[in-house]
C-alpha cells in the first residue's frame, strides 16, 4: 500500500519513541504516506492504522483534527497563504488575493487542470516575513510581492 | 480519608475521591453530561462546574479531587451562573425540538435545560446541522443532536474494549463518528444508547415505539446467558417495548449485552406460537387447551401400556425456569422414566455419576475484580459470555493476568497474557502438561490418578508460560467454558482443569452456558437411576419425547440427527413459545408457552443466585405459562406433587422455604477413579463455537440482532495455511462433510484458528445437516 | 533580525547554525562544565532559579521553581518536552532560534535533562516550518554524534536523547498537555488539571515542558551564572528576551533585548511605524493578549511585570503594531475567526461560544450588528473564561474584551452606520503587500 522507502522513514520515525508506544508515529506517518500519496484516502488512512496496531478511527481522529493533512484530493501543488492579521496588516490578503486572481480560483477550489489547489492558512509563526505562503506544506516563501508570486507560479507550473 | 463540607454538610471521603463522589454522597445534585461513574473523567462538558473556596474561578467537580478541608458549594450564585452559563452554550446548537425527538421525556439535556436554560435564546444565527451515521442494525443516530460528551467515544474504547467511535474534526465541527462507513459491531453496542445523554444515539429497533412516560416499567431477568443480568422491560399495551439494563453492582452493573437488550423483537415476531395445535393425518388443527392437554395425556398413557415408561423421554431447554425444569422432570419420574435432560449440547456424560454437587462459576461474579490470575479453557468467551468478559476486561487494566487454551483464539479485546492453542482432541493432554509443569513449579505431587497420563506428556513453552503464571498468582481462577463442558472430552478436561485450580491454590468454575444451567441440576432434571441422557435419547429412538422450550435442531448437539430420530417416534409433543418449519414436520402436538416476560420464574446463574421474576406482559393469545400446562398436565395423568396453586409453591420444593440457593449444594468436586487420554485425532477437526445470537430460540428470531455482524450464517474459518492445504479458497466455498452429513458453507481465512481444524459454528441451519458439533470433517473445495 | 543579547547575538543569519559554530560561540560550555565539575542536579536547578528566568512561552512562569516540581526519586521514565509550537500570531521568534541557533536549545534541553533526571525529551515543532524541522533533526544527529547525545554523555554516567516531533496544523497544540497528547500520536486536545504534567505528563510519567527560547537561554545562564542573566534584565525579570515585531512598522523581524527596554527604543529598532502614519494600537504579546492604545503603550517599559500593569500580558513577546489605518473591528474578526478555526472542541463553552463570538464580531464588521452586540459579546466572553479546560477559552475572550474596552467607540459607529470608522482605501493602502 505504501512504498518501501515510506515504510522506512515511518520506521525510523516509530524509534523515535519508546517501544510499546508506537501510535506516536501516526501523525509523522500520515505525513509520510499524504506526501507519497498526495492525499489521504480511507484505505491509506486504514493501512496506517494497521501498521501502527492503532484502531483506524483513532488515526482517522488524527488526520481529521490537523489541518495539514488532505482528507480529499488536492492539485499537484497545495498553496496555502497566511491571511491572520500580523500577515493581514503586512499583504497577506492582498497576497491571497492576487494569487486568486492569477490561478482563477478561491480558497479551498483546485484549477481546473489539476495543478493548484489555493488554501487559506493560520499564523505559520513566521508574521515577520509577511506574506508568506506555503507550498506543499514543507516550503515556506517569504516576502511574496507580487513578482514573486509570479515567478514562483512559473516555476511551479514546470 | 479528608475532610470536606458540601453545601455546608459535613463529611469525610476516601483519598482520592472527587468533588462529584463526594456531593452525591451528600445527595447534593450536580448537573452533569459528560461524567459517568464507569468511565474515565473526561470533564469536557463543564455542566458540573462548582464554586470551591479559594478558588479564583469555578471548578468541575467530576474531575476536581477533594483536598482536606476543602468547602464546597454547588448551588450558589457563582455554580449557578456558571452552569446557566454552560446550558446556554449547550443548547445554541442543539435542536428544540423535544417533542419529535425519541428522547423526549427521558433526555438530560431537556430535564436539565427546564433548570438552567434561559426562557429565550440569545444565539440566532443558523444552527449546526451535522450528517447521521450508519451504525449498523441496533444504534439509530440524530448527530445534530450530539452534545460532544464523549460518553459513547469512552465507552466503546474502555468498557466494549475497541475504539469503534471517535470524535472526528475539532472545534465546532468536532462530530462523534466510527471509522469511515464502518458499523458498531461490538456485542455491547446498546449501552451506548443509554449512555448519551440526548437524543443523538436511540435504539433503532426501537425507534418512536413509544414515548418514555407511556410506558411501565416492570423488573426482569435476561433468561440468556448464565450472568442472569437484571432488566427493566418497558410495556406499552401489553406489547414489550424496550429493554433496559436495572443496575446491579454484583452482576451487570448498569450495563446489558445486546442480546439482552434487543432480542424481546422475537416476542413481538411472527413465529410466536399462540394456539395449541395437533397434528391430525399429517394436517395441523387448532385446538383448545383441554383437547390438547387430553390428547397428550391420553398418548403418553398409552406409550407408557404399550412400551413402557422408558420409552418416554424429556428434553428441556437450559432456559427454562426452575419450576418447569423440576415440574418436567416430576412428570417424567412419575410415568415411571428416567428420560430427562437440559445439557443439550453436551456429548461427554461420563462424569455424571462422579459430581459431589450442581457445577457453578466457584466464585461470585461481582469477585472477579480480585482475582490476579485467570485460566480459561475451552471457551468462545467474549462472545458466550459479553459482561463477564467485560469485568475480566476492567480486571485485567487492574494487573490481573489472564491466560487461555482453545483451538480458536479470537479477540478478546483486553490482553491475554499467555495463549495455547491446539487441536481440540489436544486439549485434555495439554491440560495435563500445565498440571505436571504446576507441579513442578510449585513442589507438590500431583495427583496420583494423573500420573500414568502425564508421564507421556512434556509441557512446550506455552503450557510453561500458562504454569508460571497461575503459580505466580494470589487469587487464581481457573474456569472451563461453554466449549470444553461441549467437548467429547468434557470430562477429562473438567477433572484435568480442577486438578491445576488445586496445584496453583485457585478456585475451579464452570462458566454456565445458559439462564439456568446451575438450576438444571439443582432441579434433577438430568437422569439419576441410569435414565437416558440428552445424547442418548437423541440417539436411540424413543417412542415418546416431551421437548420444552427448545429447537431441536439448533439447542442440541445432535443437530439433523436429532430431527431424524425425533421423526423415528410415535409421539413429540413439543412445548415451546414458537413455531419453527422443522417442528412443524417432527412434532405432533404443538404447546404455546409463556416466554419468560409472560411467566413467573427463577434463573439460578453461574454463581448459584436464585433470581426470582415475573410476568410483565398478559400472554399472548392462548399462551400459558409452562408450569401451569404442566401442572394440569400432571394432574390429567393422575401424579402425585402436582396440586399448587402457586408458582411460590413450586419453587419451595427445589429451594426449600428460604427460596435461595442451599450453598452446600454448588460443588464442583468431582471423583476421579481413572483418568486416561484419548487418541490424537489424526484428520481435520472441527471447532464448533454457537454463535451469540444463535444461541437460544429467543435470541435466534430476533431480526435485528440477526442483521449485526454477529448474526451473519456461519462461514468455515481456518488459518490461510490450513485453508492452502486443504485446497480451499478464501472468498470461496466449501464442503464439509461429516459421518451423517454435509453442508456447503463460504470460506473466510482467520489465523486465530488452530493448525489443521477448521471452525465451523453450530446452532444454525446452514450447519445442522453436520448432524453433531465435534469430530473430524472432510472438506473440499466447491 | 538584531540582538543584544544572549540567543541571537554573534549569528551571521543562516551559515551560523552548525556544531562547530556553536561551539565557537562558546557552546556546549555550559554543559562540559557541568559534566567536569560534576555539578548537582539541585545546583543546576538552584543557579536557574537565581537567574529569575520565566518561561518565554507565554504564562512567565518561573522555570527554576518549574524545574523544581519534578519528583526527585521516581523510579521510572521522565520526559522532557519542548515547546516549539509557536502558532501564536504574532509570534515568530522560536523558528529563528530553531533555524540559526538550534543548538542552543539542544543543550538547554540536555542540561534540563540532567537537573530533573529525565531520560528523554522530545522538541514539538509547529507544523508549517518543515524545513526548520528538517534542519533540527540534522542538528540533532550532530550533536548525536559528538556524544552530546545519547548514552554516557561526554563520557559521564550520564545519558539522554532527544528527539523531535512534528505537528501538522494545529495551534491548540502550543498549550502544553495538548501538545503531549499529540506526542502521543492522539489528536491534540488539552488534559484537564491537576493532574500536571509534573506527575502524569507524556506517557502518564512526570514531565517537564519548556518554550524553545526558555531552554535557549539555560546555557548562557549555566556559563555565565544566573546574575548574570539577571542583571541583563531587571529584577523578577531577568535576562533578554527575543520580541518579535510584526504589523505596521519599517522593520518586521526579531529582537533581541533586555527586559525592561522602552517599547519606544523597540518600536524605534524595528524602523517606527510604516509610512510616517500614527500609532494607533498594540498587542503586547501575542494575539491572546489584551489590545492596548497607542498611548498606554508608550509609556510601557518591555517586561512582564510593566505590561501586566498595563492591563495586558508580554506573553511570548509578539508585539503586533497596528497604525491609523486599521479597522479595529476587521482586526478582532480575524483573531477571532483563528480561535474560532483553532477550538480542539472538547469542551463546551470554547467549542459553542468561539463561534458564537466570531459570528457577532463578523455581523458588525459586515453591517449586520445590533445596538446591544457589544453587551452579548462581554457577556458571552465571561461565560467562556475561567470556564474551559485550557486557556484557549480565556485566549479568544481576551481580545474580544479588550478590543470593545479601548476601541468601543469604533464598533458602536460600525453598528450604527453599518460601516467602518477607517475608510476601505486607507485600510487598503496601510495593509498593503509590504515588503521592507
Ligand atoms: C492555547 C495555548 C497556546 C499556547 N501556545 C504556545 C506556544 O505556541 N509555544 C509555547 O511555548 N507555549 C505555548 N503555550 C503555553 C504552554 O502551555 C506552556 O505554558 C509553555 O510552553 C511553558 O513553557 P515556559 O514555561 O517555558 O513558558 C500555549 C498555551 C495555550 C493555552
Ligand atoms: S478551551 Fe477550547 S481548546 Fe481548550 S480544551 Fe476547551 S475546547 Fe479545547
Ligand atoms: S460532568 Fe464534569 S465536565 Fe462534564
Amino acid at each position: 500500500m505504501l512504498s518501501p522507502e515510506s515504510l522506512k522513514k515511518i520506521d525510523r520515525e516509530i524509534a523515535k519513541y519508546p517501544p510499546d508506544q508506537k501510535q506516536s508515529a501516526s501523525m509523522s506517518a500520515l505525513r509520510i504516506a499524504q506526501e507519497e500519496k498526495g492525499w489521504l484516502s480511507s484505505e491509506t488512512i486504514e493501512f496506517v492504522a494497521k501498521y501502527l496496531e492503532m484502531p483506524a478511527i483513532a488515526v482517522y481522529e488524527v488526520a481529521s483534527f490537523y489541518n495539514m493533512y488532505d482528507l480529499s484530493p488536492v492539485g499537484a501543488r497545495k498553496i496555502t497563504v497566511c491571511t491572520n492579521l500580523p500577515c493581514a496588516l503586512s499583504g497577506g490578503v492582498h497576497a491571497a488575493d492576487y494569487i486568486k486572481k492569477r490561478l482563477g480560483i478561491d480558497f479551498n477550489e483546485t484549477t481546473s487542470d489539476g495543478k493548484f489547489t489555493l488554501k487559506e492558512g493560520e499564523c505559520m509563526g513566521a508574521c515577520g516575513d509577511a506574506p508568506v505562503l506555503l507550498v506543499n506544506n514543507h516550503h515556506m516563501c517569504s516576502w511574496m510581492t507580487e513578482e514573486k508570486i509570479d515567478q514562483l507560479l512559473e516555476d511551479l507550473k514546470k | 480519608m479528608l475532610e470536606i463540607e458540601i453545601d455546608g454538610k459535613q463529611l469525610q471521603v476516601p483519598d482520592g475521591s472527587t468533588v462529584m463522589e463526594a456531593a452525591s454522597q451528600v445527595g447534593a445534585y450536580v448537573p452533569h453530561f459528560c461524567y459517568h461513574k464507569k468511565l474515565s473523567i473526561a470533564a469536557n462538558c463543564r455542566m458540573c462546574l462548582v464554586q470551591v473556596e479559594k478558588a479564583p474561578k469555578p471548578l468541575p467537580a467530576c474531575a476536581t479531587p477533594v483536598t482536606n478541608g476543602m468547602k464546597v458549594w454547588t448551588h450558589s450564585e457563582q455554580a449557578v451562573k456558571a452552569q446557566k452559563g454552560v446550558m446556554e452554550f449547550l443548547l445554541i446548537n442543539h435542536p428544540l425540538d423535544c417533542p419529535i425527538c425519541d428522547q423526549g421525556g427521558e433526555c438530560q439535556l431537556q430535564d436539565l435545560s427546564v433548570g438552567y436554560g434561559g426562557v429565550q435564546s440569545r444565539y440566532e444565527e443558523e444552527k449546526r446541522v451535522v450528517g447521521n451515521k450508519d451504525l449498523g442494525p441496533l444504534v439509530s443516530t440524530d448527530m445534530t443532536r450530539c452534545i460532544n460528551c464523549t460518553r459513547c467515544v469512552r465507552f466503546t474504547t474502555e468498557i466494549a474494549g475497541l475504539m469503534e467511535l471517535g470524535q472526528a474534526f475539532r472545534g465546532e465541527h468536532a462530530e462523534i463518528m466510527p471509522f469511515v462507513e464502518k458499523t458498531i459491531d461490538s456485542e455491547l453496542s446498546g449501552n451506548i444508547i443509554d449512555l448519551c445523554p440526548v437524543g443523538a444515539l436511540t435504539s433503532k429497533p426501537f425507534r418512536f415505539g413509544a414515548r418514555a412516560w407511556e410506558m411501565s416499567r416492570r423488573k426482569s431477568v435476561s433468561p440468556h446467558d448464565s450472568l442472569g443480568s437484571n432488566l427493566v422491560v418497558q410495556v406499552k399495551n401489553d406489547v414489550v417495548k424496550r429493554v433496559l439494563p436495572l443496575e446491579n453492582d454484583a452482576l451487570n452493573e448498569c450495563w446489558l449485552s445486546d442480546k439482552d437488550r434487543f432480542s424481546y423483537e422475537a416476542l413481538n415476531g411472527e413465529e410466536r406460537l399462540t394456539r395449541p395445535q395437533i397434528k391430525q393425518g399429517g394436517k395441523w388443527i387448532e385446538t383448545d387447551w383441554q383437547s390438547a392437554l387430553e390428547y397428550v395425556a391420553n398418548g403418553l398413557k398409552s406409550v407408557r401400556s404399550e412400551h413402557g415408561a422408558e420409552a418416554i423421554g424429556a428434553l428441556v431447554s437450559p432456559h427454562s425456569t426452575l419450576e418447569e425444569m423440576h415440574l418436567l422432570q416430576a412428570l417424567v419420574r412419575g410415568l415411571g422414566s428416567d428420560n430427562i435432560d437440559f445439557r443439550l449440547r453436551q456429548t461427554d456424560f461420563s462424569a455424571d455419576a462422579r459430581r459431589a454437587g450442581a457445577p457453578w462459576l466457584g466464585l461470585n461474579v461481582a469477585e472477579i475484580g480480585s482475582l490476579d490470575r485467570l485460566f480459561i479453557v475451552g471457551s468462545f468467551f467474549r462472545k458466550d459470555h459479553p459482561l463477564v468478559a467485560q469485568r475480566v476486561r476492567q480486571a485485567v487494566k487492574r494487573g490481573l493476568k489472564v491466560s487461555v487454551l482453545n483451538p480458536v483464539i479470537d479477540d478478546w479485546q483486553f490482553k491475554v497474557e499467555n495463549k495455547i492453542q491446539v487441536k481440540p482432541s489436544a486439549i485434555a493432554g495439554t491440560l495435563v502438561g500445565v498440571a505436571k509443569a504446576l507441579a513442578q513449579k510449585t513442589g507438590q505431587d500431583l495427583a496420583e490418578v494423573f500420573v500414568s497420563a502425564a508421564a507421556g506428556v512434556e509441557a512446550d513453552a506455552a503450557a510453561l508460560s500458562v504454569a508460571n503464571s497461575l503459580a505466580s498468582g494470589r487469587q487464581v481462577a481457573v474456569w472451563i467454558g461453554n466449549y470444553a463442558q461441549q467437548h467429547a472430552d468434557a470430562a477429562s478436561i473438567e477433572a484435568i482443569a480442577q486438578e491445576i485450580a488445586r496445584l496453583s491454590k485457585g478456585r475451579f468454575g464452570i462458566l454456565g452456558e445458559a439462564a439456568n444451567s446451575v438450576g438444571g441440576y439443582l432441579a434433577g432434571s438430568l437422569p439419576s437411576k441410569g435414565g437416558k441422557n440428552a445424547a442418548e435419547m437423541l440417539k436411540a429412538p424413543l417412542k415418546a419425547y416431551v421437548l420444552f422450550g427448545l429447537d431441536a435442531e439448533l439447542d442440541t448437539q445432535a443437530g439433523q440427527a436429532a430431527v431424524d430420530t425425533l421423526g423415528k417416534a410415535d409421539t413429540v409433543i413439543a412445548l415451546s413459545a414458537f413455531k419453527s418449519e422443522s417442528a412443524l414436520a417432527y412434532a405432533d402436538v404443538l404447546l404455546p408457552i409463556a416466554p419468560f416476560t409472560e411467566t413467573a420464574g427463577i434463573f439460578v446463574n453461574a454463581e448459584g443466585r436464585a433470581q426470582a421474576f415475573y410476568p410483565v406482559v398478559k400472554t399472548a393469545g392462548e399462551v400459558r405459562p409452562g408450569w401451569k400446562v404442566l401442572r394440569v398436565l400432571g394432574e390429567l395423568l393422575g401424579l402425585d406433587g402436582f396440586d399448587f396453586d402457586k408458582v411460590e409453591d413450586v419453587r419451595q420444593i427445589v429451594l426449600g422455604a428460604a427460596q435461595e440457593v442451599d450453598r452446600a449444594r454448588l460443588n464442583n468436586a468431582l471423583t476421579v477413579d481413572s483418568f486416561a487420554l484419548g487418541a490424537a485425532a489424526q484428520g481435520v477437526e472441527r471447532v464448533a463455537d454457537i454463535p451469540i445470537y444463535a444461541a437460544d430460540p429467543i435470541a435466534r428470531r430476533s431480526a435485528p440482532l440477526q442483521r449485526t455482524r454477529d448474526g451473519q450464517a456461519p462461514a468455515l474459518r481456518a488459518s490461510a495455511s490450513t485453508v492452502a492445504k486443504l485446497g480451499l479458497e478464501a472468498g470461496g466455498t466449501a464442503k464439509v462433510k461429516s459421518a451423517t452429513g454435509a453442508v456447503t458453507v463460504p470460506v473466510v481465512v482467520d489465523d486465530g484458528v488452530v493448525e489443521g481444524s477448521i471452525c465451523l459454528a453450530g446452532a444454525h441451519a446452514d450447519t445442522s445437516a453436520l448432524g453433531g458439533l465435534h469430530g473430524e470433517v472432510s472438506v473440499e473445495r466447491v | 533580525m538584531s540582538s543584544q543579547g544572549i540567543i541571537l547575538s554573534g549569528l551571521d543569519g543562516d551559515r551560523t547554525w552548525r556544531l562547530a559554530d556553536y561551539i565557537k560561540r562558546g557552546g556546549y560550555e555550559a554543559l562540559r562544565k557541568i559534566i567536569a565539575e560534576k555539578i548537582s542536579a539541585d545546583d543546576v536547578i538552584a543557579e536557574v532559579k537565581k537567574s529569575s528566568l520565566r518561561g518565554r512561552g507565554g504564562a512567565g512562569f518561573p522555570t527554576g521553581l518549574k524545574w523544581s516540581f519534578m519528583p526527585r526519586a521516581f523510579p521510572g521514565a521522565k520526559y522532557l518536552a519542548c515547546n516549539s509550537d509557536e502558532g501564536e500570531p504574532g509570534t515568530f521568534k522560536d523558528r529563528d532560534i530553531l533555524r540559526y541557533n538550534p543548538h542552543s536549545v539542544i543543550e538547554g534541553m540536555i542540561i534540563a535533562g540532567y537537573a530533573m533526571g529525565c531520560e528523554r525529551g522530545y522538541n514539538y515543532i509547529h507544523g508549517e516550518i518543515f524545513e526548520v524541522y528538517s534542519r533540527f533533526e540534522e542538528a540533532l544527529q550532530e550533536a548525536r554524534e559528538a556524544g552530546l547525545l545519547g548514552k554516557n554523555i561526554l563520557g559521564s554516567d550520564f545519558s539522554f536523547d532527544l528527539f523531535a516531533h512534528h505537528g501538522y496544523g494545529a495551534y491548540i497544540c502550543g498549550e502544553e498537555t495538548a501538545l503531549l497528547e499529540s506526542i502521543e500520536g492522539k489528536k491534540g486536545q488539552p488534559r484537564f488539571k491537576p493532574p500536571f504534567p509534573a506527575s502524569f505528563g507524556l506517557y502518564g510519567k512526570p514531565t517537564t515542558i519548556n518554550n524553545t527560547e526558555t531552554f535557549a537561554s539555560i546555557p548562557y545562564i549555566i556559563r555565565e551564572g544566573g546574575d548574570a542573566f539577571l542583571a541583563l534584565g531587571k529584577p523578577n525579570n531577568g535576562g533578554t528576551k527575543l520580541f518579535s515585531v510584526s504589523g505596521h512598522v519599517n522593520k518586521p523581524g526579531n529582537y533581541e533585548i533586555p527586559l525592561g527596554t522602552p517599547f519606544a527604543d523597540l518600536l524605534e529598532m524595528a524602523g517606527g511605524v510604516r509610512g510616517g502614519r500614527k500609532l494607533k494600537a498594540v498587542i503586547p504579546g501575542g494575539s491572546s493578549a489584551p489590545v492596548l492604545p497607542a498611548s498606554v503603550m508608550m509609556d510601557c517599559t518591555m517586561d512582564y511585570d510593566s505590561i501586566s500593569k498595563a492591563g495586558s500580558m508580554l506573553g511570548s513577546g509578539a508585539v503586533i503594531v497596528m497604525d491609523e489605518s486599521t479597522c479595529m473591528v476587521k482586526a478582532l474578526e480575524r483573531l477571532s475567526y483563528f480561535y474560532f478555526e483553532e477550538s480542539c472542541g472538547q469542551c463546551t463553552p470554547c467549542r459553542e461560544g468561539t463561534g458564537w463570538l466570531y459570528r457577532v464580531v463578523h455581523r458588525i464588521e459586515n453591517g449586520l450588528g445590533r445596538p446591544d452586540d457589544l453587551d452579548l459579546l462581554n457577556s458571552v466572553t465571561a461565560n467562556i473564561m475561567g470556564r474551559t479546560i485550557c486557556a484557549l477559552g480565556d485566549a479568544a475572550s481576551m481580545p474580544v474584551q479588550s478590543f470593545i474596552k479601548h476601541f468601543g467607540d469604533e464598533f458602536a459607529f460600525h453598528i450604527e452606520h453599518k460601516k467602518c470608522l477607517v475608510p476601505q482605501d486607507v485600510q487598503r493602502e496601510g495593509s498593503k503587500i509590504y515588503v521592507a
